[in-house]
């Protein structure tokens, strides 16, 4: 099954891994290949915490009344829930993990532009993560992850500053390594890697660069407005001043729908790479999906209204987020024409990456599509608050973005760690995952529909057996997800010694050892082919 | 490149970090970083900028007679240093490109005088609107004749300033530290990359200072 | 690929010239609050502000003299505010078209 799989020969080599030893190495490293490890380690640490609130929650909604918390400390799990995944694990996640850790080897670099603000950047994501955590550990807050106003500013008796605060320094995280990609992207492409010859993956991180860069510092200004409004009574928000509460979610909402684009935009990178890779095809349509990645990005930025259909905003102003809110459905949608295309007649395996790249197509249609049910204004009316909107949003983030970084993570585990994982484990965690996580979220589409609202710990008997099953689903995933987290750990002692290009693709990532030496290329590369050149099958030349 | 006017007094201690292919790869990646981290702070200020523009659009009336009790003296004298700062920066740059050490410092040292004034002003400024009972919060009395929209003036004044001033304390920072690198002898013909890069943060501050200007001090003079 | 900045610099008269533009415009602002122009002294007042930026940018910030890269990268940000300036207020300013708003 395995392909073009040449052994490595079984002498130690030196790699970024063993280049140097020690906590110091680490902590001080500016190698983008060990910072990436570093990010990968504390994504993983949040997402645990993250999950737990997850279980926290839906042990509460097994049964009807809310007898396992009260109202105030539910109201606390759910915002825990959202503030860790959304800004400790989903922003960060693909671009600071997979990203830094491919993107100079995509494009021939020995680093990024910027090796020590790349540093920076994961010291200021631990910072606020330890921030929002130790504000976790007091008690938390009870805001919702929007900290919707005057809640947040005025009535609520949690650690909103605090909050507040570490979100605002790991958004300066999330703009230093759009920063970073950036400016790496447009000034250290190797010799002939013109811009129609990069990964669909570098496409999708400048995509979301752009975002990172544009969108990050409005809610920066926000979060600090809030936390001057509580601080120092400066209230641009308070009604008692003449403050307007939408203005905050105005303000909010411009970054945070942009931001779920930075939570998408890097999967569909990895979908590009992981179907064209595992079909043995080149991708059909690159610059529709390279063009699509850039629209995505910009429209992003034109529809933040559709959180706001029931706020009080302008009727106008809301039909005019509608339309836009469909035309944003659109590049998403010629991305998934265009991943299948290549899939037809290409010649797939069904190894676990392309697994996890079929699952997200699918998934991230349905939620995409619902997508569009929410975009109408009537519809969103009737299902605003509801359980529908969160099945919604799990299918993309769950079921699109986390398909993605595991997909990513098992197609390029071999080149990050040297090690082949367990692949008959894998498929078995891949499948479960998808199981579980339908469990999980289906049920919760019709929850919504029939009414049952979000945020709510006691809701009625009727909707108990629906309730029950999305438990049981989650149980499932939960267990799914611990699955990877074991036999990566044992692959990395016991796995086989992976080789260069185990899966036979194209890319320059594949043409240096597996791990990479710390300088990624003894020569720089020069790159003759376009990208996802699967007809000829001789090796790029190199120097 | 021409590496051969090197001027330093360490010789040819080359600034190039190993992963860029060439001093002006490096260059022009650093460039092009500052200006992305200036279009951040854009939008930083931004969304304060929207604030504004949403409540002066609701609330004219009050904006108007609140924006007429800042003092315009010190706000011009302010906008006058501030352009005079940027002078001396864009002077300061000017030298560092020449590589005259002792010019470099000149023109920061100016340069830091002129910011600390501006700074010292705000300061005065702000003391008297604590004064003034002018400061939004508990102390807030509605000045006389205006509506009570007229607070949250003050709160955009004090967060858009406040949070300008910030950027001021953290150039002069800057500043210093490009004082203390200069002294070294640090910028040369060949490598001046610090000190052009403060000077775009330099100028980018006092740009948001030529739009506060007018849409703090000035929006309401023509009712008087 | 294109030129890296720096090689080319303002003259000392253009670093002067620009200093005397900003403080004559500094003062034409200040002179044109006080008058009487209706509608137009807000626009008025934007367009000093913008000339005087836009000086500040090309001059001393070397815009001029910098790759066409460089200024698309700022113009973006500028228009990126426009979205956010443009939409804000036309939720605010569209609420009173339908009359179940009460203001």
């Amino acid at each position: 099954m395995s392909r073009a799989a040449e052994a490595e020969p079984a002498e130690p080599r030196e790699h970024y891994l063993n280049a140097q030893y020690g906590v110091r190495s680490w902590l001080l490293t500016q190698d983008h290949k060990r910072i990436a490890i570093l990010y990968l380690i504390g994504v993983t640490v949040f997402f645990a915490i993250g999950g737990v609130f997850a279980a926290l929650i839906r042990m509460e909604l097994l049964t009807p009344p809310g007898d396992l918390f009260q109202s105030e400390t539910y109201n606390r799990l759910f915002t825990t829930h959202g503030v860790m995944m959304i800004f400790f694990f989903m922003i960060p996640a693909i671009p600071s993990v997979l990203g830094n850790f491919l993107i100079p080897l995509m494009i021939g670099a020995k680093d990024l532009a910027f090796p020590r603000i790349n540093l920076l950047s994961w010291y200021l994501y631990i910072a606020g993560g330890l921030l929002a955590l130790w504000a976790v550990i007091h008690g938390g807050v009870d805001t919702g992850w929007t900290f919707y106003t005057p809640y947040s500013t005025v009535y609520s008796n949690g650690y909103v500053v605090v909050t507040a605060v570490g979100i605002f320094i790991a958004g300066f995280s999330s703009i230093l390594t759009g920063l970073n990609f950036l400016v790496t992207i447009h000034t250290m492409r190797a010799p002939g890697m013109t811009w129609m010859r990069l990964p669909l993956f570098v496409w999708a991180h400048y995509a979301t660069a752009i975002i990172q860069l544009l969108g990050t510092p409005v809610i920066a200004i926000t979060v600090l407005l809030v936390g001057a409004e509580r601080v120092f009574h400066l209230g641009i928000f308070d009604p008692r001043q003449g403050g307007d509460p939408v203005l905050f979610q105005h303000l909010f909402w411009f970054y945070s729908h942009p931001a779920v684009y930075i939570m998408i935009l890097p999967a569909m990178g990895v979908i590009s790479e992981l179907v064209t890779g595992m079909a043995r095809k080149p991708i059909f349509g690159y610059k529709f999906i390279a063009g699509s990645s850039i629209a995505i990005a910009v429209l992003s930025f034109l529809v933040w209204g559709h959180h706001m259909f029931v706020s009080g905003q302008s009727v106008y102003a809301g039909l005019v987020f509608s339309i836009l809110s469909f035309l944003v459905a659109i590049p998403s949608a010629i991305k998934v024409f265009n991943w299948t295309a290549t899939l037809y007649k290409g010649s797939v395996s069904y190894q676990t990456p392309m697994l996890y790249a079929l699952g997200f197509i699918g998934l991230f249609t349905i939620g995409g599509l619902t997508g569009l049910f929410l975009a109408s204004v009537g519809l969103d009316i009737h299902v605003h608050d509801t359980y529908f909107i969160i099945a919604h949003f799990h299918y993309i983030m769950v079921g699109g973005t986390i398909m993605g970084y595991l997909g990513g993570l098992h197609y390029w585990w071999p080149k990050i760690s040297g090690k082949l994982y367990p692949e008959a484990w894998a498929r078995v965690s891949a499948w479960v995952i998808f199981l579980g996580f339908n469990l999980t979220f289906f049920p919760q589409f019709i929850l919504g529909y029939l009414g049952m609202p979000r945020r709510y710990h006691a809701y009625p008997p009727e909707f108990q057996v629906l309730n029950v099953m999305s438990t049981a689903g989650a149980s499932i995933l939960g267990i799914g997800y611990m699955i990877p987290l074991v036999y990566f750990f044992w692959s990395m002692r016991y796995g086989k010694p992976a080789p260069a290009n185990p899966w036979g693709a194209t890319g320059l990532e594949w043409q240096t050892p597996s791990p990479p030496p710390t300088e990624n290329f003894p020569v720089t590369p020069v790159v003759t082919r376009e990208a996802y050149d699967y007809q000829t099958k001789e090796e790029p030349a190199l120097g | 490149m021409a590496d051969a006017h090197t001027a330093a007094p360490h010789g040819a201690r080359s600034h190039l970090r190993h992963h860029f292919a060439s001093l002006d790869a490096q260059k022009e990646a650093a460039s092009l970083g500052m200006w992305a981290f200036l279009v951040t702070e854009v939008l930083f200020f931004g969304g304060m900028f929207a604030a504004y523009i949403v409540y002066r659009a609701l609330f004219t009336r009050a904006f108007e007679g609140a924006s007429n009790l800042l003092d315009l003296k010190l706000g011009a004298f302010n906008t006058a240093v501030l352009i005079l700062s940027s002078l001396t920066m864009a002077m300061a740059v000017w030298a560092a490109s020449q590589g005259r050490k002792n010019l470099i410092i000149l023109f920061l040292i100016l340069t830091i005088v002129l910011g600390s004034v501006f700074l010292g002003v705000k300061v005065i400024e702000y003391k008297q609107k604590f004064e003034h009972h002018e400061v939004p919060g508990p102390h807030f009395v509605v000045p006389e004749g205006l509506p009570r929209q007229a607070e949250i003036f003050f709160s955009l004044y004090f967060c858009m300033t406040g949070l300008h001033a910030l950027h001021m304390v953290i150039g002069v920072g800057l500043l210093t530290w490009l004082i203390l690198r200069a002294r070294r002898g640090d910028f040369t013909v060949a490598y001046n990359s610090p000190v052009e890069l403060t000077g775009l943060y330099w100028h980018f501050v006092d740009i948001i200072w030529i739009f506060l200007f007018p849409l703090l001090y000035l929006l309401g003079r023509h009712t008087l | 690929m294109s030129a890296p900045d720096g090689h080319r610099h303002p003259t000392l008269a253009a670093y002067f010239g620009v200093f005397a533009a900003l403080m004559a415009l500094t003062a034409l602002t200040v002179w044109a609050a006080f008058q009487h122009l209706g509608i137009w002294n807000t626009p008025l007042a934007l367009a000093i502000a913008m000339t005087k930026a836009t000086l500040v940018a090309l001059i001393f910030m070397h815009l001029l003299y910098s790759p066409k890269r460089t200024a698309i990268v700022f113009a973006s940000s500028v228009m990126w505010l426009v979205i956010l300036f443009v939409i804000t207020l036309s939720d605010y300013l569209s609420r009173s078209w339908l009359p179940i708003y009460t203001r």
